[in-house]
């Protein structure tokens, strides 16, 4: 704990709070407007499916773009420079523009509810049980974790209280999406993606021009670590055999970071794919994880760039020793250092905010999950739909409770929460094999689907206990009592394995199995069209920059060139 | 049973959602997002540009040498502006025609 008070204090006077309390007014006032506009269970949980792509695709990324997430890309950034630009660059970018042009027509063409509700309509009940209940616990508890961080961060940074923290936190989440719903936390979420922007980018062209613009970044981390060039090179030391790169090898990096975490997380995660789904058209639904990529490919600039300048101006960053700041503190340091008050208050609030909207991504996921997918199918059924809007209202609440408990057991047990987080990991990880096999095989059958989700979690699990005791994921080469083990290279590992034995315990299963027939796959499965779908001739021909393919190429290409200049 | 009242939901509101529900009552009913982003980031914009104006040595020598209120000032005044222009000249629509970008 002595490292996060390390931490200056903010120099926070009344107009940078005045700032925050604008701020905090119009969130509530989303939620109270966004009420309005509530009279049936989807208005609550799918925001009636009438919002434009361009909102529902700043939606999208803000979800992802919660305070952790920032803080942990500019601890990255420090830590590990410009490689870190791989979980953008390969670990989502792909990911967002396979969601949009190949995946999104089966969920939003097949009106599902949720991405555990096409796992029912595709295969069965207990799979879809499993993979609800699964998702549920690791959303309230992920939300749990961001209130945590939230509360340590403004402990550190302005001094109050945990308690008071959590509660302002969770009050306000409580507020906006027990009024608003999905609207409310979506419309806070394009808000946020704004403020959170405002507040950066002020950080880092002063950061920038301090250290004398990004030639003098270079010398001045050069000057500071050893080896320090090795932190402007993407790819430098990751080739198999004996690698030096700071994420492991090519392998890892490609395989299991950009193909099965980055699409397992990017087109199977509720809380993102949520956000689609309320999108008012099938057109919308495939623009927003593309409209959503294009802020993605710039965001590293916002992030690994402060966690440089860090390494160059703030004294014993991440030197592990008594009273100095963590990677983690990069971006605290610089807004503490470089911001006068006023902007100093814009970048406050675009932190709290984004924890907030971390939060709230969980917590509006969690509510339609547990009513829709749990509640209503296997608990209490046939009821009104003023019924389950109740539930998801109430149920709101208690997730919130939850997440509160969760957020004080894990200021008492730190590392607990870790466990937590890698546990679940291993359910995730899974997914993206079950998924495609589900759109593209129409033979895959409902037994093979719950045997390759439960057989590629179990497969995680083992690869990372074992991969313990391979040498091969030390940076030394081999085990020994003194070295330390590339934790983020036996994850990419872990997942590949995972994805593996997905994939074939799923084929093994179905060939010993009875498929479903056909017709209860339609609109489900590729090549099984659904007689029901408007005939696409019918639909308004989207103009040019609106075409999912275009969008998609685009986005695709300008990470291409990106990667090429800083190769 | 699931099956049962997944077929008649898929009917009442699933791909003739469009007749059960005119989607243009429940856009007009949801509020414009714009005005509200636009309005925000005026304020800021309007008092972060007024304070840097007035911002003395000390909070220019802090931001290395930058009158960084100032700058984000007309950032987020042009932003807001922007959004607010935008929501104007585009409006939520009541027809069909994409009324929103």
């Amino acid at each position: 704990m002595n490292d996060v008070l390390a931490v200056t204090r903010l120099d926070v006077n009344a107009l940078d709070y005045g700032i925050l309390a604008v701020y905090f007014a119009v969130v509530v006032a989303i939620g109270v407007l966004a009420k309005r506009a509530i009279a049936t269970s989807e208005d609550f949980f799918l925001s009636g499916r009438s919002l434009p792509a361009w909102v529902t695709g700043l939606a999208f990324i803000s979800a992802n773009l919660g305070a952790l997430e920032i803080l942990g890309m500019a601890a990255n950034g420090a830590q590990y420079g410009v490689t870190t630009i791989h979980f953008y660059w390969i670990g989502a970018v792909p990911a967002m523009v396979f969601l949009g042009l190949v995946m999104m027509p089966f969920y939003y063409g097949s009106r599902v509810h949720s991405v555990p509700e096409y796992l029912r309509r595709r295969f069965n009940a207990p799979t879809h049980l499993f993979n609800a209940l699964t998702f549920a616990v690791a959303a309230v508890l992920t939300a749990g974790i961001n209130l945590y961080a939230l509360a340590l961060v403004i402990r550190s940074l302005l001094g109050w209280p945990i308690p008071l923290s959590v509660a302002v936190g969770a009050g306000f989440v409580l507020v906006y999406i027990t009024l608003g719903g999905l609207s409310g936390a979506i419309y806070t979420e394009v808000l946020q993606f704004f403020v959170i922007v405002a507040g950066l980018v002020p950080v880092v062209i002063v950061g920038l021009h301090a250290v004398g613009g990004w030639n003098g970044l270079q010398h001045a981390v050069a000057a500071q670590v050893p080896h320090g060039d090795r932190l402007f090179s993407s790819w430098t030391g990751a080739g198999t055999g004996s690698w030096t790169n700071p994420l492991g090898d090519w392998i890892g990096i490609v395989m299991g970071l950009g193909f099965v975490l980055s699409f397992g997380y990017w087109t199977t995660n509720f809380a993102e794919v949520q956000r689609a789904l309320s999108a008012k058209d099938l057109s919308a639904a495939r623009r927003t994880p593309l409209i959503g990529a294009f802020p993605k490919i710039f965001i590293p600039a916002l992030t690994i760039i402060p966690g440089l300048i860090a390494i160059a101006v703030v004294p014993n960053l991440g030197k592990n020793t008594v009273g100095a700041p963590t990677y983690n503190d990069a971006i605290p340091q610089l807004i503490g250092k470089f911001l006068p008050n006023g902007v100093l208050g814009v970048a406050l609030t675009g932190l709290l905010a984004a924890f907030m909207a971390g939060m709230a991504a969980n917590v509006s996921s969690f509510n339609t999950v547990f009513t829709y997918d749990i509640w209503r199918p296997y608990v209490v059924r046939d009821r009104s739909d003023h019924y389950y809007l109740n539930v998801g209202r109430i149920i709101t609440v208690v997730g919130i409770l939850i997440g509160i408990g969760t957020a004080f057991i894990a200021s008492g047990y730190g590392n607990i929460m870790n466990y937590v987080q890698l546990l679940f990991s291993f359910f995730n990880a899974p997914l993206f094999a079950t998924f495609i096999i589900a759109m593209f095989w129409k033979r895959a059958t409902p037994w093979a689907g719950l045997a390759g989700l439960v057989a590629g979690t179990l497969g995680a699990g083992v690869m990372h206990l074992a991969g313990y005791h391979i040498g091969y994921f030390y940076p030394g080469g081999h085990v020994g009592p003194h070295e330390t083990i590339n934790a983020q290279m036996v994850n990419f590992y872990s997942a590949i394995t995972a994805f593996v034995v997905d994939a074939v315990v799923t084929v093994i299963v179905t060939l010993f199995t009875t498929p479903k027939p056909v017709e209860q796959l339609r609109g489900l499965v590729w090549g099984v069209p659904d007689p029901d779908a408007p005939d696409p001739a019918l639909a308004p021909k989207p103009r040019w920059w609106e075409s999912p393919a275009i969008l998609g190429g685009g986005a695709l290409g300008l990470t291409l060139v990106l990667s090429l200049v800083f190769l | 049973m699931a099956e049962m009242s997944e077929s008649t939901e898929r009917s009442a509101q699933g791909h003739v959602a469009t007749q059960v529900r005119d989607p243009a009552d429940r856009s007009t009913r949801l509020f414009d997002l714009r005005y509200l982003i636009g309005t925000l980031f005026t304020l800021y914009g309007v008092v972060l540009a007024v304070v840097g104006l007035f911002d003395s040595g000390h909070e220019i020598a802090k931001a290395a040498g930058i009158r960084i209120n100032l700058w984000v000032g007309i950032g987020m005044l042009v932003l807001g502006v922007l959004f607010l222009a935008w929501a104007r000249w585009r409006p939520l629509r009541h027809d069909d025609g994409e009324p929103d970008a």
